[in-house]
Parts: C-alpha cells; structure tokens; sequence
C-alpha cells in the first residue's frame, strides 16, 4: 500500500468521522466543527490522490482544487458561525431548535 | 476562427450581476435603479446569448484563453440557454417586486441595503452554474449559490428564519462536501473535470459507482428530494418574500440541473434499478409533499410544501429515461418556476396585507385584493396542471412519456399529485371569500407588489400556449438525443 493510498484512506475516514459528528451533536459549534472535518478529509484525499506515480511530481490540478476549497471553506464557516451567533441572540440556546408555532 | 469581434454573451450574463452586486453594496441608496437597471441588462445579454445559440448551435468559450484542461470553459447548449431564461424571467419578475417589498414606507432600510448586494450574487452563480462545463466549476458555483441564499433566508431576521438558514447552510454545506468528495474521485480516476471529457473516458468501475453515489446524494439533498427535503419548509417560509420565490423557483432547480448533465453526459450506463428508485421518491415526493401542504396552518408553509411535491414531479423522468420524458420534467421545472414565483408574491401581499399568513383568517382577501387572488389562483391552475397553462404541458408530456416506456402506472402519480394540488388551492381561495371572525388591521398593498405577482401568473398560463418554442430550444447540442430509446 502506497503512502498516497494510505492518506486518501485517512481523508475518507476524516470524512465519516465528520458526518458522524454532524449528526449526533446538538451545539451548532460542534455542527460546524464537524463540516470542517469533514472539508479536511475531502482536501486530503485530493492532496494524496494527486501523487499517482511514486516520485514523479505530484499533479497540480488537485492542489489549486484545495486551494479554492480552502477559501469556500473558510467564507462558509465565517457565515455560518455569524448566523449561530445571531440563532443565540434570538432564542438563547445555539442549537436547532424545533419551529416555533407562529 | 474569424477576427470579427463577436460579443461573448455568455461571459456578460455572469460578470453583469457581479458587477451590478458591487455597485448596489457601494451605493446603498441608488440600489433600486441600480438593481434594475442590472436585471434588464441581463435579460437583454441573456437574449444575445439566445439568438447566438440559435443562430450558430451550442457555444464554448475559454475564459481567458486557456482551454479545457487547464482553464475554466463556459459552455451554452439549449439546456443551459433554457435555464438561464428561466433565471432571467422569474429574476426580472422577482427584482420588480422587491422594489415594492424592501421600499415600503415602513420596510427596514438595512433589509434593502443587503437584499440588492445579495441577490445580485446569487443571480450570478446561477448563470455562472448554468454555463460551467467542468465538474469543479459547478461546486464553487454551488456553493456561491448557498452562501448567498442562506444569507437571504437569515436577512427576515426572527427565530424561525435564523433556525431555517442555519439549517439550510448546514445541509447545503453537507451537499457540496458530498459532491466535491465525488469529483475528487472522478478526477483521481480519469485525469479530467471537464464534461464532454469525462463523457468520453468514464467506464462503469467501482471508483465511478461510488463518484455517482456520493454526487447523486449530495445534490438529491440540496434539490431536497423526499425524504432529504426535510431543510425546505422551514427556510423557504420564514424568508422574506421575494426569497422564498426566488428559491423556490430558481436555486433547487439549480442542483437538480447538475444531477440532470451529470446523470445524462457523465453516467449514462447508470443502472434502471437507482432510476426507477428515483422515480419511486419523486412519486412519494408528490403525495407526501401534496398531503402536507393540505395540512398546513399557514399559506407559505403550505406553499413551501407544494414546492416539495413539484420537486418530486422532475424525478418521474428518471425511470422513463426516453426524451419526451426529459422535456416533461424541464417543461415542469419551467412552468413551476413561474407559477411558484406568483404564488410566493401572492403570499408575500396577503402577508403585508394583513400581518399575518395564517389561511383561516384570510378574511375576505378576494374582495380587497383581487389582483393578488387572480394572480395566486392562475398560479394554482398552473400547478394543477389544468389546460391551457404551462403545467400542463408539462404533465402531458410526462404522461405520454410513461406510456411510451409502458410504465403507465407513473400516471397515477400526475392524476393523484394534480388532486391534491387542487385541494389545496380550493382550500385557500375558500378561505379568502369567507368572513374571518376576528376584524384585523390592514396595510395598502403597495400597487407594483400586486401587478408583478399577476404578471407572472399570467406568463404562467401562457407558457402552456407557446409550449412549442422552448421545447425547440431544447433540441440545440442537446444532451437527450444520444439516447432515443424511446
């Protein structure tokens, strides 16, 4: 097994672990730590999927795809931890909570 | 190629709303005429862009002249012409309306000052969406979408809004990641994320099944097919009205576009058994979203529960998989985006009119708004499905297509899906010819609210009596006719 092979692996797993996270924590920081995991795990699995033959150098495409992903990424999370900020100002508690009638 | 300077339409479209989104944040006060002004400008490029598609077939373009590998290529085919039109009418429809909305004397100012920026940039990831012809294009254009429309949703400020954009932004976010993890995988396997590329080198593998499975659930959820539709309600009734039209008009059918190039261009082999699943899901989609919208308290939740059984509607073509029954489900997705975006407006007017959207207390609205009630039972007729209107055609066609593919039993679903639509239209234009008990206080609706809304459910009628040129349109470097096993 290829080192490469090896982290993808770790990424698919950062993956899963992030999902997981997601969907049994109630705390929407949790929630949001959780989709970042799981960003993590799609980055490095573009990063060690990019190394396809064992020393040649590493195809650049993948990493630019990181690049921009990083910065989807980081605008995403500063939008949604605004919003959790303002879901807490108005009802008190920074979880999802159920509609309220009305 | 010719040296005759030829206008690249197609980049216009998406650096016109760009442009126009940084002008309305830095002139907050000239925003109105500055967000109309953008709105014609793009309906006027998106006519150049037509007439160029008609005229000389599908269009390419390299932006900045690096070419497919490399650079990012627009591509404009009858699909995407389609689709951007969609976006220009219900976008033009929806910029009118919101000078009324977010300029009534006692609107917010600060509402108005985001909304213009915001719907700027959301209308240019669309057209920027509609014309990518690379996989990786399509997620940053996505995600440009959802950041956008959750920040839309979030700006009717409340507990319920806050609650259903957070919400929105986090399933959203879960879709993307779910389709990015898919075109790594398909970039791993096959060294390319440009389409026609991929088309040609994809080979049925377990890297391509698991691709597929991961970009088919990521953009089922953010096209929020039954059971995924769970977010849908929730963000699309607590926005501001014109939000609420414009995604439920135009931003799910944004992800049902990528899963529908996908599905047709990249995995063309994908097996009958996920296609008829598909069509089963669409089909409880309709029932279960039709049951629901009858069951709800309030007009625009029960709206929003409509757009979840229309969204169902689209995926009856997926088993059908012949032609007829592709322009069906786009033909749907036309006539939806028009009728759901009058009836939005409606609801928005009935909202501002009297407070309150609760459906028991309508209280006479037919008498004192009879534009807004015209404009949301014309829409309901369109949803329906009743002849002449748009919606029709479209279910026509789905239903020809079931037979074709002698799987008639598809047309069950139209026939039980049209009912319960009816139902519910009946039920709240009952509901607004009787007395309510309580008197309320009311507010003039301001009049450009009311004539948008009938405008556009009037266009909603009419699409079913010019049916015959969009459909053409869908003919140009189509997708569909590759496979003609009708």
């Amino acid at each position: 097994m290829s080192s490469a092979f090896l982290y993808a692996l770790v990424g698919v797993g950062l993956f899963t672990l992030g999902l997981y996270a997601l969907i049994v924590h109630t705390h929407l920081l949790r929630k949001i730590l959780a989709i970042n995991v799981m960003a993590s795990g799609v980055f490095l699995v573009l990063v060690a999927l990019a190394a396809r033959t064992q020393g040649a150098t590493p195809d650049p495409v993948p990493h630019a795809m990181v690049i921009t992903g990083i910065v989807v990424a980081v605008s995403a999370t500063a939008l949604a931890l605004a919003l959790m900020l303002r879901v807490r100002a108005e009802t008190g508690r920074a979880e999802l909570a159920e509609e309220s009638q009305e | 190629m010719s040296y005759v300077p030829d206008i690249h339409w197609g980049v216009m479209v998406i650096v016109l709303p760009l442009a126009g989104a940084v002008c309305c944040f830095l002139w907050p006060r000239r925003a109105v005429p500055l967000g109309l002004v953008t709105a014609l400008g793009i309906v006027a490029c998106v006519a150049g862009l037509g007439w160029q598609v008609v005229e000389q077939g599908a269009q390419r373009y390299a932006v900045g002249g690096w070419g497919a590998p490399l650079g990012i290529d627009l591509y404009a085919d009858g699909l995407s012409l389609l689709m951007l039109m969609v976006a220009a009418v219900a976008g033009l429809g929806i910029s009118v309306y919101s000078c009324g909305y977010f300029h009534r004397p006692d609107a917010k100012r600060d509402k108005a000052k985001h909304f213009w920026p915001l719907w700027m940039f959301l209308w240019a990831a669309l057209n920027a969406l509609f014309l990518s012809a690379d996989i990786f294009n399509l997620y940053v254009t996505l995600e440009l979408l959802g950041l956008a429309a959750v920040a839309l949703v979030a700006l009717a400020g409340g507990a319920d809004a806050l609650t259903g954009a957070m919400r929105y932004l986090l399933v959203s976010l879960l879709g993307s990641l779910f389709y990015l993890l898919g075109v790594a995988l398909l970039y791993h396997g096959f060294g390319s994320v440009d389409i026609t590329l991929l088309a040609e080198r994809v080979e049925p593998s377990p890297v391509v099944w698991a691709a597929m499975g991961l970009m088919v659930t990521g953009l089922l959820l953010k096209t929020a097919l039954f059971p995924l539709h769970f977010w849908l309600p929730s963000a699309h009734a607590s926005a501001p009205a014109p939000v609420s039209a414009l995604l439920s008009a135009l931003v799910v059918k944004a992800s049902f576009y990528i899963l529908l190039r996908l599905w047709l261009e990249i995995f063309p082999f994908a097996n009958a058994a996920l296609a008829q699943l598909l069509g089963l899901l669409g089909a409880a989609a309709v029932l279960w979203g039709g049951f629901q919208a009858l069951f709800q308290a309030r007009l625009k939740m029960l709206i929003a529960y409509s757009t979840v059984a229309q969204l169902g509607y689209l995926f009856l073509a997926f088993p059908l998989a012949n032609v007829i029954g592709w322009t069906g489900a786009l033909y749907m997705l036309l006539s939806h985006a028009v009728a759901k975006t009058a009836m939005f407006m409606a609801a928005g007017n009935i909202l501002y009119f009297g407070g309150h959207d609760r459906i028991v207390d309508l209280d006479r609205v037919v008498q004192r708004l009879p534009l807004t009630i015209t404009a949301f039972a014309l829409a309901g007729v369109s949803i329906m499905g009743l002849p002449p209107s748009g919606g029709f055609i479209a279910k026509w066609l789905l239903l020809e297509a079931a037979i074709r593919a002698a799987q008639w039993w598809w047309g069950g679903i139209l026939i039980l899906g049209g009912l319960l639509s009816a139902a519910w239209v009946f039920k709240v234009v009952g509901y607004a010819f009787t007395q309510s008990e309580v008197p309320h206080e009311t507010r003039t609706v301001p009049a450009s609210m009311e004539w948008t809304a009938l405008v556009m459910a009037v266009v909603a009628i009419l699409l079913g009596l010019f049916a015959p040129w969009p459909l053409a349109l869908l003919e140009i470097g189509s997708p569909f006719g590759r496979e003609n096993a009708g």
